[in-house]
This record gives C-alpha cells, sequence and structure tokens, in this order.
C-alpha cells in the first residue's frame, strides 16, 4: 500500500519535523506522528474499521471526524467509548476496538417466551445452562 | 470564579477572547478539539488576488495574540451542560465545572447527513472529515475517491483533496430519498453551482451563473447540462448523475451511480458501479446549537441562517443576561464573519461589566459595522440570502423582548 502521510504539501509545507509517537492497536504496535488522533495514526497505516456495531457486528469507522457523531468510539487504557478523532496518540497507549456486546433481549436469539427475566437466567443461557433460575437469583 | 467562560476556541472564541482580555476580563476559553482554532484548522482556498488563505496560519495568529493577552486555553475538554447560577452560569465538562459571570457560546456547526444505503461502512466520511484528514492530519483519505453531494462546501474541499494528491472520481448528487430531499435534487444544487462559479475556473459556469439568475434558463441549463460533467479544478461535477448505494463487504469498495432526470428521478438501466476505496458526503452545515438550548435559550428555525438558531441581537446578546453567542452558532458563514462577530461580543461583554461606558458605545457600533462589511466582501455565501436571515432574526429578537 502507498504511504498515506502527506509529507510534502504544495501549500502547507512539510512534515518532516514532527515526531514519531508508537501506541498499540488491538495488541498491534503502531506508529503515528506526534499531533495525530487515533484515528489519523490508524488510517495512515491504512486501518479504517475501528469497530463493529455493538448488536449487529457490522463495521464502523470514522464519519464525522470531529467529535459529534461517536461513530470512532474505542477503549483507551481500559476507558470505553472514547471518540478516536478526538483523542491524541501518546507514546505507549493502548487502543482496543469495539467489540459486539451481549444483547439479551434480542428476540433473534430468544423466542419470546423463553425471554430471561434476570441477569442470572440471562448468564445461565450464554453459559447454555437453560434450567430456569428463581427470579431472585 | 471568573469574568467570562468562552466555549469554542474557533475564529469566534479566540477573538472574543481578545477583546475581553485588552479590558482585562479574566477569560477561560475550553474546547473539546485536541487543538485551538476550531474550523479555521483545514480551511484553505485562494483569495481573488490569488494569495493562499490557510486556516492553520489565521488561527496561529489568533491563538498567539489571544495568549501573549493571557487568555487561560484548555483543549480537549467537553462541555455536556450548562446551568443559570444566581450570579452567571456553571459550565459542566468532563474537566470539572467552571463559574462564570458571562458566558459565550461559540460552537460553529455541524455536517448534515446526506444517507445513501451503506453509509455505515469504513471508508465513507463526511466531506469535513476528509478536509482535517488531508490538511491538518495530513494524512490521505484513500487512493480513489468520489464526493456525494455537490455545493459550495464539498466544491472547496474537492479542490483541497485534489492540491493534496488526493485522487477525486467525480461529484455526483445524492439519489433523492426522504432525508436527502433537496440535495438530490438537480435544479436546486445548480443553484448553489452558480454561486460558486465565479471562483471556479470554468467557462460554462461562469456562463451558466450569468444566465441561471432565471429560472428558465436555469431549468434549461438543467435539462442541457452536459453528460461527461463540468470539469470543476479538474474534477467532473455532475448534477444529473446520483450515489444509489455504497457496496462492499468490511469497507468501501465502489459506488453505484445512474443517471438522474431533471427532477432527480434516477433513469432506469443507467446504473454503474465505480470502483472506489472512500466517499466523502456532503450535505451542508447546521448551527451546533445544543448548549445554548440547555442553558435555556430560546431558538428559532431560519433556512437562511442553516437550521435552528438561538435567539439573539445583532450585538450579539442572548435573551438570557450574561448569555452571548457568536460565531456559526448565530447562521453559516464564512470564518472572518465569525471572528468579527467575535470581537464584537466581546465588546458587548466588555460593556456589560464595564463601570464606565464612555467610549464602549462607539467600539460596538464599530465593530457591528465591520460584521456587516465582511459579510458584503465574502468570496463565499452558504445561502445567497443571508442577509435576509440575520434581518429576521433581528425582528424575532425585538418582538421577544416585548413579548416578555
Amino acid at each position: 500500500m502507498r504511504n498515506r502521510r502527506i509529507e510534502e504539501h504544495p501549500v502547507l509545507g512539510s512534515l518532516r519535523n514532527r515526531k514519531a509517537v508508537s501506541f498499540t492497536f488491538d495488541g498491534k504496535t503502531c506508529e503515528g506522528r506526534e499531533g495525530d488522533t487515533i484515528a489519523s495514526a490508524l488510517l495512515a497505516h491504512g486501518i479504517r474499521q475501528l469497530r463493529v456495531h455493538e448488536e449487529s457486528g457490522r463495521p464502523r469507522g470514522i464519519y464525522c471526524n470531529i467529535g459529534h457523531c461517536f461513530e470512532c468510539r474505542v477503549t483507551v487504557d481500559g476507558k470505553a467509548g472514547v471518540r478516536a478523532c478526538m483523542t491524541e496518540i501518546r507514546e505507549g497507549m493502548a487502543v482496543e476496538s469495539g467489540k459486539v456486546l451481549p444483547s439479551p433481549l434480542n428476540s433473534s436469539v430468544f423466542e419470546a417466551d423463553e425471554m430471561p427475566r434476570t441477569y442470572a437466567e440471562f448468564a445461565g443461557k450464554q453459559k447454555g445452562d437453560n434450567k430456569k433460575e428463581a427470579p431472585d437469583a | 470564579m471568573r469574568d467570562v467562560v468562552i466555549i469554542g476556541a474557533g475564529p469566534a472564541g479566540l477573538s472574543a477572547a481578545i477583546a475581553c482580555r485588552e479590558w482585562d476580563l479574566s477569560v477561560l476559553i475550553i474546547d473539546e478539539f485536541p487543538k485551538p482554532g476550531g474550523r479555521l484548522l483545514g480551511q484553505l482556498h485562494q483569495e481573488p488576488d490569488g494569495e493562499w488563505w490557510n486556516g492553520i496560519k489565521e488561527a496561529g495568529k489568533l491563538l498567539n495574540h489571544a495568549t501573549e493577552l493571557g487568555a487561560d486555553i484548555r483543549c480537549g475538554v467537553s462541555a455536556h451542560h450548562i446551568e443559570k447560577a444566581d450570579n452567571g452560569f456553571k459550565v459542566h465538562t468532563d474537566a470539572g465545572v467552571f463559574d462564570a459571570e458571562q458566558l459565550l457560546i461559540a460552537t460553529g456547526a455541524a455536517e448534515s447527513a446526506a444517507p445513501i444505503p451503506g453509509w455505515t461502512l469504513p471508508g465513507v466520511m463526511s466531506i469535513g472529515a476528509a478536509q482535517v484528514m488531508t490538511n491538518v492530519h495530513r494524512v490521505r483519505v484513500g487512493e480513489r475517491g468520489i464526493v456525494v453531494g455537490v455545493n459550495v462546501l464539498s466544491a472547496a474541499i474537492a479542490r483541497e483533496l485534489d492540491l493534496a494528491g488526493t485522487e477525486l472520481h467525480s461529484m455526483v448528487l445524492p439519489a433523492k430519498n426522504p432525508v436527502t430531499k433537496h440535495y438530490g435534487d438537480p435544479g436546486e444544487v445548480m443553484d448553489g453551482l452558480a454561486r460558486i462559479a465565479h471562483m471556479a475556473p470554468s467557462r460554462i459556469l461562469r456562463f451558466g451563473s450569468i444566465l441561471a439568475r432565471a429560472g428558465w434558463v436555469r431549468r434549461l441549463a438543467v435539462r442541457l447540462y452536459p453528460k461527461r460533467g463540468v470539469k470543476v479544478w479538474g474534477i467532473p461535477v455532475h448534477i444529473r448523475k446520483a450515489a444509489l448505494k455504497i457496496n462492499g463487504r468490511d469497507r468501501v469498495e465502489s459506488v453505484t451511480v445512474c443517471n438522474i432526470d431533471p427532477a432527480g428521478k434516477p433513469i432506469e438501466g443507467s446504473e454503474r458501479t465505480i470502483p472506489v476505496d472512500f466517499v466523502c458526503i456532503a450535505g451542508g452545515l447546521y448551527p451546533l446549537a445544543e448548549l445554548a438550548a440547555v442553558a435555556g435559550c430560546p431558538f428559532r428555525y431560519i433556512e437562511e441562517l442553516g437550521g435552528h438558531v438561538p435567539v439573539h441581537n445583532e450585538r450579539m446578546e442572548t435573551p438570557i443576561d450574561g448569555l452571548y453567542v457568536a460565531g456559526n452558532i448565530t447562521g453559516i458563514e464564512s470564518a472572518k464573519v465569525a471572528a468579527a462577530q467575535g470581537r464584537l461580543a466581546g465588546l458587548s461583554i466588555v460593556r456589560h461589566r464595564a463601570k464606565d461606558k464612555a467610549g464602549l458605545g462607539q467600539r460596538i457600533d464599530e465593530a457591528m459595522r465591520h460584521v456587516t462589511a465582511i459579510r458584503e466582501q465574502a468570496t463565499i455565501q452558504f445561502h445567497p440570502e443571508v442577509d435576509k436571515g440575520r434581518s429576521k432574526m433581528e425582528n424575532i429578537f425585538k418582538e421577544y423582548r416585548k413579548a416578555t
């Protein structure tokens, strides 16, 4: 893949004096430049997908790039829901992409009459335990 | 307690801070973007005299001036709530609560969506997103792309992408649907094109813009619009082609484009698939005004100003004592107008506080005239009747004051 970095620009000048900063994305080491956001540093590597839709699992990346749409939310050093487009990279930062989350009320997973009534029931079903537990368990 | 808190470190917020610091008010500016400058950052266009106007440089000048005067500027701070207190405002942010006697909201604008099927795929972004990536972060958004949505903003940014060496296949309309509505109407888009024709190096457009003032000529221009499009800065611009959907599994792989009739209806059998790896959607701008709403400011919908705007007068005061607005939150216009409005808002804030108001009235009058003068000189007008929108708002404010 061609280098996506615009090193030289006819009006805006050169980029060569911006220092390198390294961080990880899903455990893989990436290098960005000082002043990069997580979103721009990843796009420079050709990485567009930052998360999947929490329920459907469909891929998502940046949309607005100025903090309004929240499509680019990732987990940064353990903190979830951080906007990749608004967060500058720091040396050693650990960025995780957004994953599919359990959807206990999704009727395509459960028939209506076997919907879990408590979290314990839901957790039991997730483990493959179909035995109904007491509602206050 | 500070004298003034300003939300938004763009041209309006920074200019207001400079005015307030010149009169020795204590000022805190917050902005949620990591860098100050707002959407000045990334703007890049050629003035009629051929000189490049670089928003990054302009932001730097304002920032230096505000910093030299001792304004406290904090970036990466998001405001999510404003409370009216007995003696001012409480601004709730992710970095704590800031107390202010007076508050200026200068949050600018956001982009309207013009969604078409497939727009959630990675590789689809707003046109403004591509501008920031290209000019601020200096990352090419892709190898080859299509711009969906033809308007003043997308034409300007398309040129910036081209300047940075990013290939654009073309600019087309979004297929007409209940959300895209007028963005998908060739006649309405032609109106917009006529407004940028004076700055586009295209004979057809320049000629068209003179003729297109008459409605029937415009309709004829739409009917006779060249099949190959009109090249603006080397990029084919189509108003008789629309993007139907964006295709791809994990990322953008192609766009399905079809021909449309003068009313925007797709012509069956004309579909073509164009391989691209990115798509920019351009639905225009609207005032970003939620914080004024939570602060309790009344609103009115004014189409010429870009949508719902907080009620305010020509001195940038809202009906809420101590609350001011400036920049694109008051209506979509250029960054230069925003800066002029910011200075005016700053002087209004100073006047509210000053014991000795002598001389300030005159300065405020001058600043008001300056806003009007800058508006008249603007090379790009986001809405052709912005003046009408501004005078509508003045009347609304007067009526509101009478009624309360």
